[in-house]
């Protein structure tokens, strides 16, 4: 079995102090491997969002340890945080973050920019990465000029764009329609399935089931987890006859 | 629904010989309802006793081919106009036990809607990924018996959802102690946030 892209090991994030301190997570630990899709679910303020920035480096844990790719976040510099945000970990929100005053290919090129790699080569990479999610064709709009579901495949595109080896993905389906929101799934699958790691954030028994696991969390703990699952056909066996 | 049902809609395409009957019902549900040949052998004398099919002349094979009758074809658009009644459905024990589990001391409510909900979500998972593996060109009937699972499981992993969240708020009024919290596992349900 592969090393694991993503581990929290007894992951506690505590928000303030004394009695008014909020445990927004409790211990927990998770092992997500190349290949692996992990779903997510719980009620508000069950920890979802909190595991999600702490797995992303966008928070860090009261205690306990988070590991992206072997390397322990608690010790990485804010400029090796920054670069491992940009080169390893993809995100994809709800609210999708695109730049209104940039086209779809620059903004999913911009990360690449940000990264050192030149306009033009930047550019290439985002071209292809826009072509894969069904969008090279629309690459030169602005988010304005396009559709939500197609403004969330840009968002996917740039999440995914470069060597990611981990995606995140928070209700990355959004207020998209069923269709649509069925085709994102579809993309952050295939992705997993080509060799990276991801995490899904959702409170949709029907998304979360795209997971290989579903791990449920109730008041910052983890309190069960669905999978990993047998060949599916076995599902569907005839029972011994009556 | 009842297989009587089931087999005199196959037979309005033309008569059949029961095993034809029963790889065709297998095919259109995707085998999710399996069928052994004693059943359908059983199903077919009781319609020819009912008047809705009248069996044929064995053939080379040794073979009785069955036919719909007129009966039989009245049955069918009967059965086609008429919706499914909602009640004695099997998934109703679930209600029952649920319903059962708040009155009953000593179990922990929490922990059986989370069993359930753990055991409905690997149902979900497993039909998802059941469908995912279905090209677009695939029988169309097998993928919407796929989609109605995958709504069914949706739809208990919702209410399971709201029996906690109704669960945790009934437990924090004061005024309406749970009759199951005496014997309550999940101290830490109330008041946190």
């Amino acid at each position: 079995m592969s090393a694991p892209i993503l581990e929290l090991h007894d992951v506690h994030r505590t928000h303030g102090s004394g009695e008014t301190a909020v445990h927004a997570l409790r211990g927990v630990s998770i092992a997500v491997r190349s290949g692996e899709l992990v779903g997510v679910m719980g009620p508000s303020g069950s920890g979802k969002s909190t595991l999600l920035n702490l797995a992303g480096g966008l928070d860090v844990p009261t205690s306990g340890d988070v590991r992206v790719a072997g390397e322990s976040l608690s010790g990485m510099s804010k400029r090796a945080l920054a670069a491992l945000r940009r080169r390893t970990v993809g995100y994809v929100f709800q609210d999708l973050n695109l730049l209104p005053s940039l086209t779809a290919v620059e903004n999913v090129a911009l990360p690449l920019e940000l990264d050192g790699r030149s306009v033009r080569a930047a550019r290439q990479v985002a071209q292809r990465a826009l072509a894969e999610v069904g969008m090279g064709e629309l690459a030169g709009r602005f988010p304005d000029e396009l559709s939500g579901g197609q403004q969330q495949r840009v968002a996917i595109a740039r999440a995914l764009v470069g060597q990611r080896r981990l995606v995140l993905a928070d209700e990355p389906t959004g207020a998209l329609d069923t269709q649509t929101g069925e085709a994102v799934l579809k993309l952050l699958r295939d992705r997993v399935d080509a060799g990276a790691a991801g995490v899904l954030v959702t409170h949709e028994a029907r998304h979360a089931a795209w997971a290989d696991r579903v791990i449920f969390l109730r008041d910052g703990r983890i309190v069960d987890t669905s999978g990993p699952l047998a060949e599916p056909e076995d599902l569907l066996q005839p029972e011994p006859s009556r | 629904m009842s297989i009587r049902h089931g087999l005199l809609a196959l037979l309005e395409a033309g008569p059949r010989y029961g095993y034809q009957l029963r790889a065709e019902f297998e095919a259109s549900t995707g085998a999710t309802w399996p069928l052994n040949i004693g059943q359908v052998y059983t199903t077919l004398s009781r319609l020819e006793r009912d008047g809705l099919v009248r069996s044929l002349p064995e053939g080379d094979g040794g073979q009785r081919p069955y036919e719909i009758t007129d009966a039989g074809r009245g049955e069918v658009a009967r059965w086609f106009t008429t919706p499914v009644a909602r009640s004695n459905r099997p998934r109703d024990e679930l209600a029952i036990k649920l319903a059962l589990a708040l009155t009953t001391p000593g179990v922990d409510v929490r922990a059986v809607v989370q069993t359930q909900r753990t055991a409905t979500m690997r149902s979900l998972q497993e039909y998802t990924r059941l469908k995912t593996r279905t090209s677009d060109q695939s029988d169309l009937s097998w993928k919407l018996v796929l989609d109605a699972m995958i709504f069914q499981a949706e739809a208990e992993v919702r209410w399971l959802d709201h029996c906690e969240a109704s669960l945790v708020r009934y437990r924090r009024a004061p005024s309406a102690p749970s009759p199951a919290a005496a014997g309550a596992t999940a101290p830490e349900a109330a008041g946190t946030p």
